[in-house]
């Protein structure tokens, strides 16, 4: 059984790298601020040996979008949700993790393309299962279309 | 009154008696054998039928079918192949991977946009003559999924079809009936086109 890490203890070791990089935190969660995404998941994978990206979710809120990373180290057998957040605005942007972990870049290609977040530094951000002309993004809770029939 | 007086002067005997009379004298002779200008060989060896008759049974026992399973309607198909259902009785064992062997399309499952534009390519490159079935509520209409963004309310949109087998998914027994009924159509098949009738 893999063993969940703390948070509080997550946490405090992000702190003592990046003071402002949390806003919140539970008993098995970690929440960042989306600028500092990419240097805390830098700093996960090296210091925790957090190897492994088991999947990448989008929520759609109604203030915001949260972005949820479940993270895991095979070596180690222990596991983190990493999460972070964004506006809802015309042009909703986390940094992209593809750098880190090859597994994100499929994942990151389902959200944009069903969520409509754009990934910072992703290779080939396309849409991955609807085509290019296809108007909006279909797992937002504001999306209307499909045959009206 | 007027029937009563009908009756009584026999008059409907004497319109029957005379009817049977003049049969009876103008059937004298045997009406002639249609093939009797074939000599003996050729009447023992050879069969008479119209092109378009011989034409629609040779085709409709050798429907061979093309595999297009895009969803679960599938397994029923499956299921009908084997050997319990066995489709072979009607002379489609040979499922064929190339649409240019193949005669039959089966739409088995959920067509979304996405796939469409490859199931009309695939439809363009069977040969002629070449017949469509719907198998399915998705096939048929979209099913369950008719009103989302990405699958397409019928395959009718895309291909024409001939015969729609409706069942979510439909058991073996009505897939076999639907390709009865797909044969029924071709026997009525004529030679300068498909019959759109029906």
């Amino acid at each position: 059984m893999t063993k969940p890490l703390s948070g509080p203890e997550v946490a405090r070791q992000i702190g003592e790298q990046f003071p402002d990089a949390v806003a919140e935190f539970d008993e098995t969660v970690v929440l960042v601020h989306s600028e500092k995404l990419l240097e805390v998941a830098r700093l996960l994978k090296q210091a925790l040996e957090l190897d492994y990206l088991t999947s990448i979710t989008a929520v759609d809120f109604s203030e915001h979008f949260e972005l949820v990373y479940h993270l895991t180290s095979i070596k180690n057998n222990h596991s983190l949700v990493l999460k972070t957040r964004c506006d809802k605005g015309e042009d909703p942007r986390v940094p992209s993790v593809v750098s880190l972990w090859q597994g994100a870049d499929f994942q990151e290609r389902d959200i944009y393309d069903l969520m409509g977040i754009s990934f910072k530094g992703h290779p080939n951000l396309k849409r991955l299962y609807l085509w290019q002309g296809f108007q909006g993004h279909p797992l937002r809770k504001d999306f209307i279309g499909g045959a009206q029939d | 009154m007027e029937i009563e007086k009908l009756y009584i002067s026999g008059e409907l005997d004497q319109v029957e008696s005379d009817e049977i009379d003049a049969l009876i004298a103008s059937s004298k002779e045997p009406y002639p054998d249609p093939i009797a200008w074939l000599d003996e060989e050729v009447k023992k060896s050879a069969l008479v039928t119209s092109l378009e008759n011989v034409l629609n049974w040779g085709r409709r026992y050798s429907v061979w079918p093309f595999l297009f399973f895009p969803a679960c309607c599938a397994f029923e198909l499956i299921s009908t192949a084997m050997s319990r259902f066995d489709i072979s009785r009607f002379g489609m064992e040979l499922l064929r991977a190339s649409p240019r062997q193949a005669d039959l399309m089966l739409v088995a499952g959920t067509v979304t946009w996405k796939l469409a534009p490859a199931l009309r390519r695939l439809y363009n490159q069977m040969p002629e003559p070449k017949w469509v079935v719907a198998m399915g509520a998705c096939a048929i209409s979209g099913g369950a999924f008719r009103g989302s963004y990405s699958v397409v309310p019928g395959v009718n949109l895309i291909v024409p079809v001939d015969v729609y087998i409706p069942g979510c998914p439909p058991r073996p027994e009505a897939l076999l009936n639907g390709l009865t009924m797909l044969h029924r159509k071709i026997a009525k098949d004529t030679i300068l086109g498909k019959d759109q009738d029906d």
